[in-house]
Order: C-alpha cells, then sequence, then structure tokens
C-alpha cells in the first residue's frame, strides 16, 4: 500500500543515505512523486465537479451539450445568470431562504445557548441522547405530523411553518456543538463569579457567554449551513412564494426549463453562499464539526 | 434563578445549595426542552398513533389497529425498499470511510499548501445537496454527461449510470461518497492528531518499518474514531433523500427506491398518512437500533481515546 511509503522517512533510510547518497535522493524523489499524486488524486474529484458545474454555467447550451465535451467556456458568457433571474423570481426565492434560516437559526441560539451551558454544568448526557436520536430521524418523519398540524391551523405555504420545522435542525446542532464547547471551558472563573454572589444567569451571560464566542460563531454558521441546505421542508411546506431557494431550483428550473445551462447557473447560485461561508470561517468548521463528530454528533 | 450564591453558600448545607444550583441550571434547559417537544417529541408521538389508523388527508380517519404494520410485512415493494436501502448504505459507509482514512493520513502530514487543499477537500460537505444532484444528474447523462466521455479516455465503455437498474444505486453511492467522505476524513484526522508519539519512537528503535508502524500503531489507535465515523456515516446513509430524489426519483422503475423515498412517495404523493406513519415507526426501529450501537461504540471510543 502507498500508504506505508509515504508514511515518514525512517531510522533506518537516514542510516544508509550517508552510504548511497544518489539511489537514497531517487527514492525520495519517488516517494515525493507518489504522495504529490495521492493528494491529487484526493483532492481533485472536490474540486472538479465544482469547475465542471461553473464551467456549464459560463456555456451557451450549444456548447453544453457537444461531445466531446468543451471544458474552458470560449467565450465565457453571463447570458444563463441573466436568463435564471429574468425569467424567476430568484431574488424573491432568496430572500425566503435567507428569512428562514436567519430565522431558525437564532431562535435556535436563544434556546439553545442556555440549554447547551445548563447540560455541560448539569454533565446530563442523558438529555443529550434525546438530541442524539433527533439527530438520526429521518427529516422526513417530523414532516408528516407538522405537514397535518399546519394544514389544520392553515399554516401550510407560509414561512413560519417553514421557520418553525427548520428549528427541528438548527435547535440540535447549536445545543450540541454549545454544550460541547461549554465543557470545555475552566470552571474556575464561573465559580468565582458564583461565590461573589452572580446568579447563575449573570455568570451565563458576563463570565460564560463571551468565552463561548469562538463556539457561539461555529454553531451560528454550522445551523445556518444545515438550514440553508435543506431540501425536503420547502419543497414539500412552501408555497408558490414561499419556496426556500433549493426547493425553488428543484420545482421551477427543473420542470420549466430543462436547459443544462440556466440550471447549472442556478445550482451556483444556491450553493455559492455556503461555500463561501466556508472558506472564510475554514478552521473553525472543522474543529466544530470534528469536536461534534467524536463526542457522537 | 436570581439565587444569590453567596447567601446560600453561607446559610444552607453544601447538599442544598448544590442542588439549588442545579436546578438554576436545569430551568436554562426548558426553553430548548419545549421546543423539542413541540417540534421533535410531539411529531414522534403523532406518527406513533396516527399508524395505527387508515387515513388520507381530506378523508375521515378509520382505526385499523396494525393492519397498517401487518400490510408493510407483505408488501413486496416496501420489503424491496428495505433490501435497497441496506445495499446503498453499505456501499456508502465502506467507501468514504476507506478514502476518508486514507486521506486523514495524507492530510496528518506536514506539506505545503495543506490547509488550502484540505478546505478544497471539505467543500463537497458543506455544498447544497440539491443544487449538486443538479449536476451529478447532468453529468451522469449517458450522451452528453461529461463521465461517460471521462470513461472513454481511458478505454472504458459508457454507462447508463442512474438509467440502467443495475447501476443506478452504485452511482448514486458515487456522490454519496463524493459527499461525505471529508467527514469521515475529518473525524479520523481528529484522532491522528491526538495520538501519542512514544509507541513511534520506541517502534522505530526496534527497527519497525513505516507500513509496520501504520498497521499495528497507528490503526489500532485511531480504531475508535474510524468506528464512530462507521455509524455516523451509517446514519446519515440510511437517511439519505435529497440526492436520491433529485437525480433518481427511485428510478428506473423502483430500482433505487430506498425506504425513505417509498415514504416521500406514500406521505406526500398519495396523502396517506396512515401507511407512512407506520413506515416511519419501522424505519425508526431501524435507526434506534443504529442509535444504541452508537451510544455503545461512543462509549467504548471515550474509553481508547
Amino acid at each position: 500500500m502507498t500508504m506505508s511509503a509515504l508514511a515518514r522517512d525512517g531510522v533506518r533510510t537516514a542510516d544508509s543515505s550517508a552510504r548511497r547518497p544518489l539511489r537514497i535522493t531517487l527514492r525520495r524523489f519517488a516517494r515525493r512523486v507518489a504522495f504529490w499524486f495521492a493528494v491529487a488524486v484526493i483532492v481533485s474529484p472536490a474540486i472538479l465537479v465544482f469547475l465542471w458545474m461553473l464551467s456549464l454555467s459560463l456555456k451557451n447550451e450549444l456548447a453544453n451539450l457537444t461531445y466531446p465535451p468543451v471544458f474552458i467556456p470560449d467565450p465565457p458568457t453571463f447570458a444563463n445568470y441573466i436568463q435564471v433571474f429574468s425569467q424567476n423570481a430568484m431574488g424573491l426565492y432568496f430572500r425566503n431562504s435567507l428569512v428562514v434560516s436567519g430565522c431558525a437559526t437564532l431562535l435556535a441560539l436563544v434556546v439553545g445557548i442556555p440549554a447547551g451551558y445548563g447540560i455541560a454544568r448539569l454533565q446530563a448526557s442523558r438529555t443529550l441522547v434525546l438530541i442524539l436520536i433527533a439527530r438520526m430521524t429521518p427529516a422526513l418523519s417530523f414532516l408528516i405530523p407538522l405537514f397535518t398540524v399546519f394544514q389544520f391551523l392553515g399554516l401550510n405555504n407560509t414561512l413560519t411553518a417553514l421557520v418553525i420545522t427548520h428549528l427541528v435542525i438548527t435547535v440540535p446542532i447549536v445545543v450540541y456543538v454549545m454544550a460541547g464547547y461549554f465543557e470545555t471551558l475552566p470552571r474556575e472563573l464561573e465559580e468565582a463569579a458564583l461565590i461573589d454572589g452572580g446568579s447563575i444567569i449573570s455568570t451565563l451571560r458576563y463570565v460564560a457567554l463571551p468565552l463561548a464566542r469562538p463556539g457561539i460563531v461555529v454553531a451560528t454558521i454550522l445551523a445556518f449551513i444545515f438550514s440553508w441546505n435543506n431540501f425536503v421542508f420547502g419543497a414539500v411546506l412552501a408555497g408558490r412564494a414561499t419556496r426556500t431557494l433549493p426547493a425553488a431550483v428543484y420545482n421551477v428550473l427543473t420542470f420549466e426549463q430543462l436547459a443544462w445551462g440556466p440550471l447549472a447557473a442556478a445550482a451556483i447560485v444556491v450553493t455559492l453562499p455556503v461555500l463561501l461561508l466556508t472558506i472564510f470561517i475554514q478552521k473553525e468548521i472543522v474543529a466544530g464539526l470534528t469536536h461534534g463528530g467524536v463526542k457522537g454528533a | 434563578m436570581t439565587t444569590s450564591a453567596v447567601t446560600t453558600a453561607l446559610t444552607v448545607p453544601r447538599a442544598v445549595f448544590l442542588r439549588r444550583r442545579r436546578r438554576s441550571y436545569r430551568l436554562l434547559t426548558v426553553p430548548a426542552l419545549i421546543v423539542v417537544a413541540g417540534v421533535i417529541v410531539f411529531p414522534w408521538l403523532f406518527t406513533l398513533y396516527m399508524s395505527a389508523f387508515d387515513w388520507k388527508i381530506g378523508e375521515a380517519a378509520r382505526f385499523v389497529g396494525l393492519a397498517n404494520y401487518t400490510g408493510l410485512a407483505t408488501n413486496q415493494r416496501f420489503i424491496e425498499a428495505i433490501v435497497h436501502t441496506f445495499y446503498f448504505t453499505l456501499l456508502a459507509v465502506v467507501f468514504p470511510l476507506l478514502l476518508g482514512t486514507a486521506a486523514a493520513l495524507i492530510f496528518h502530514r506536514e506539506f505545503r499548501g495543506r490547509g488550502f487543499l484540505r478546505a478544497i477537500f471539505t467543500l463537497p460537505m458543506m455544498a447544497t445537496p440539491v443544487a449538486v444532484a443538479l449536476v451529478w444528474t447532468m453529468m451522469f447523462h449517458p450522451q452528453q454527461g461529461v463521465l461517460n466521455y471521462l470513461l472513454s479516455l481511458v478505454g472504458l465503455p459508457p454507462s447508463l449510470w442512474v438509467y440502467s437498474p443495475t447501476w443506478v444505486i452504485p452511482s448514486l453511492v458515487i456522490v454519496e461518497v463524493w459527499h461525505w467522505t471529508p467527514l469521515v476524513m475529518l473525524i479520523v484526522l481528529g484522532g491522528l492528531a491526538a495520538l501519542p508519539t512514544e509507541p513511534y519512537e520506541s517502534a522505530r528503535l526496534d527497527g519497525a518499518s513505516e507500513w509496520q508502524l501504520l498497521r499495528y500503531i497507528t490503526l489500532p489507535l485511531i480504531m475508535p474514531f474510524i468506528v464512530v465515523a462507521a455509524v455516523i456515516r451509517t446514519i446519515d446513509a440510511v437517511k439519505a433523500f435529497d440526492t436520491i430524489y433529485v437525480i433518481s426519483s427511485g428510478g428506473p422503475g423502483t430500482a433505487s427506491e430506498t425506504i425513505n423515498l417509498y415514504l416521500y412517495l406514500q406521505a406526500f404523493a398519495f396523502y396517506n398518512i396512515g401507511n407512512a406513519s407506520a413506515v416511519v415507526v419501522v424505519f425508526f426501529a431501524i435507526i434506534v437500533a443504529l442509535a444504541l450501537l452508537l451510544l455503545h461504540v461512543r462509549q467504548r471510543a471515550r474509553w481508547s481515546a
């Protein structure tokens, strides 16, 4: 397996390098090539799919349907983007997505931060199990009862119904990330504040919260991204005017215009905000996800 | 909640003081619990209740006891959906684990551009599934799709991809692997970062080869993390919906219809709420089994990590 060769230059190699410098240099060179080849193999699918998406969105329909495929748009055209925006209410869908994910994330922070704090200080891992099972339950199983209730209340096709449903996604993420983060904070400062007569609320507000700001950033962004990416809630609950972006891209575009270029352009519009967020706070997201992951998210 | 700690600490016994404090902490979790009760626990109970009824939206509900469940037990289509789900899940767990672990071993090394390349590698995980699924649909297209062109470049015959009943699930797995290998990589990378250095030093002194180091030290030490990644992956793969729905909608025919797809059809195409609720309960039972496995494994991971 190549991995062993890649692992690290061992002691024995270093010993013999004094005797046979040329062969060792060659071997090292070969290892380097093998290593970078492995890096390329692992990384390229990730980037190529996005590049292909971009390429499709910047070509006219003729170039998109020729065989063999045209890889680099020549000349690139923004016609697909113009078409997507002029023929559809993309602005409205974008705003819907922003409102739904924004509100659902905000509400989740309001209830989730104190809960995460309480759970961390109570060391109540059993409460977390509930959250854990919630994460494991398929979204559709929440959707059927909520759909029925919203139908009864006349809330279907409203943004309110969507915000409520998106809490299914955002609340567990916030509680989980925050509980994990508060657990890592030292308790001495809080103890001191409590001994000095602070209430639990004021201790949370003035001592724990400022320290937990990185955790809050991660929780906010993860909750927002997963809410933004959700498709099925919008597809079922939203009406014509309340569709979120992913639901709109699927429902409106695939059925009403089958051309590849505009579809790819719309796909980019949907996912670009998320990708940008991911790139800007790469390190924090990785920390938040792996923490949550290893702790059993 | 407004209990002043200093007065209590001085005037009441420590046990009472601690109990009061625990109560305050518990109060902090109440708003979240109310939300969870409303949007998570209530749906569970409602589903369980409705699964005993024959009910279509807009019609009167009729109590049928366990008839929905016995109906499912003999429902060929549902049983096939379970088989498809397990087949999809098996592939969508094994491949991300192998590739993700390999990627973690690579990204654990120091090299130029590591942070940047890792950022790119993790992008698929955050991308909007529907958007990505649309692009994959175009890539899978048998005539104009780029994947068949790439196959022809290396001399392989073209494939029908998601238009072939045989290849549709493996093709969907490719998308799933592309999407979620980064999560496995991140979890395993977390494990690698926590490795002690002493075993390596002594093993090197004993003349162990790099392969032996990997096989007998690294892999056993990161195994708990790989197992946790395996369970998380299993749960996510069982639940997979967006990409399957967008790319194949369970087709051709019902060749890629998983439990989740079947459920969606029952609930939101036929509005057959009673039957769909029974499907959810069965589905949920499968997932609880996985949850117990996860908790068991998590305990072990904590011990050894």
